[in-house]
């Protein structure tokens, strides 16, 4: 049982457990703060789904490696993002900006919670109407069939 | 009406059957490819860089893709997708359509030589990235990646993967056609 728990838990820890370490020093603890958020924030324009600091692709060292030079550099986050977004577009930000070409991913989620909220809805209303038909009375053509078919078992 | 309803699974199971038909047909003729990133660069100038040439004495900048519509094809001797479509870049560079440059991307320049002595130089220029600065500048994710850059100098096109006859002619030529067309205008 400990054991099932145990593999449940291991399922359940995020991927980015197994981010690459590069051996980069820095001058303080909040640049290091700052390059570890934004290795975790970038997604590597090679990979299909991972961010910058789970990739061994080349590509993703060398932008771990730009970054760590613009922090280096006295650059702030958002000119780091700024540069990224210049050269790999929308693609390289995890939280991508909200364009016409970004809404569906902004809103499409919100837009699917709504269709299942009306679906989920409709399908309540629906349960709420065959109780109430169950729970009428009888109508007298009814009632007279039953009588009958009561009156049938007990012979 | 009840009846209808449940053929609802069915009817979307068709149209979902349908969509996922269409998508892989696309991606198997080569017209669609989910990997393939958006450049950001589309309808930029091509980014400035002052950089050795592989087979000259002067370094080289980004005047040198003004004044005539250009390839630029990034490639390097640790790529086999390179030596693939190299035959292709060696064929388009002797039919002189149009003028292809190459940026030898991440590489050691002195393989770059043999590789060219061997295999046959396509390229009219290439530029030396050793550092992959220019690469980065252009949004490169690997290579072979492939440019189309104008007269003016701004980038129109980019194709990730290997070039052949066939993609040159779907998705080249037409937009070579096009910006012909816009010249004469």
């Amino acid at each position: 049982m400990r054991l099932g728990f145990f593999l449940l838990w291991m399922t359940l820890l995020p991927p980015a457990a197994q981010a690459v370490v590069d051996a980069y020093q820095f001058d303080s603890e909040a640049d290091r703060r700052r390059y570890n958020a934004l290795i975790d924030e970038l997604r590597c324009p090679k990979c299909q789904n991972q961010n910058l600091a789970g990739s061994d692709a080349p590509i993703a060292q060398d932008l771990r490696s730009e970054v760590y030079r613009m922090i280096q550099a006295g650059d702030s986050d958002q000119e780091i993002l700024n540069f990224m977004h210049r050269r790999y577009g929308d693609f390289v930000l995890y939280r991508p900006r909200l364009t016409l070409e970004t809404l569906a991913l902004w809103l499409g989620p919100l837009l699917l919670v709504a269709i299942g909220g009306l679906i989920w809805w409709r399908l309540s209303r629906g349960v709420e109407k065959s109780e109430a038909v169950e729970s009428e009375n009888l109508s007298e053509t009814e009632q007279a069939r039953l009588k009958a078919l009561l009156e049938q078992r007990d012979d | 009406m009840g009846r209808l309803k449940l053929f609802i699974p069915l009817f979307v199971f068709l149209v979902l059957a349908g969509l996922f038909f269409a998508v892989e047909t696309e991606v198997s003729e080569g017209e669609y490819d989910p990997k393939a990133l958006p450049s950001a660069l589309i309808g930029q100038p091509f980014p400035a860089f002052t950089l050795p040439a592989l087979l000259r004495e002067d370094p080289v900048d980004e005047s040198l893709l003004k004044g005539k519509v250009s390839i630029v094809n990034v490639w390097a001797t640790w790529c086999p997708t390179c030596l693939f479509e190299h035959p292709f870049l060696v064929d388009l560079s002797e039919r002189g359509e149009v003028v292809v440059f190459g940026i030898n991307y991440k590489d050691n320049p002195d393989k770059a030589r043999e590789w060219l002595a061997a295999k046959g130089n396509p390229f009219a220029v290439n530029i030396v990235d050793e550092s992959g600065k220019l690469g980065l500048d252009l949004g490169v994710t690997g290579a072979p990646e492939t440019f189309v850059v104008d007269k003016a100098g701004i980038v129109r096109m980019r194709y990730q993967g290997g070039l052949d006859e066939t993609i040159w002619q779907r998705r080249f030529v037409p937009l070579l056609e096009q910006i012909a067309a816009e010249e004469t205008l």
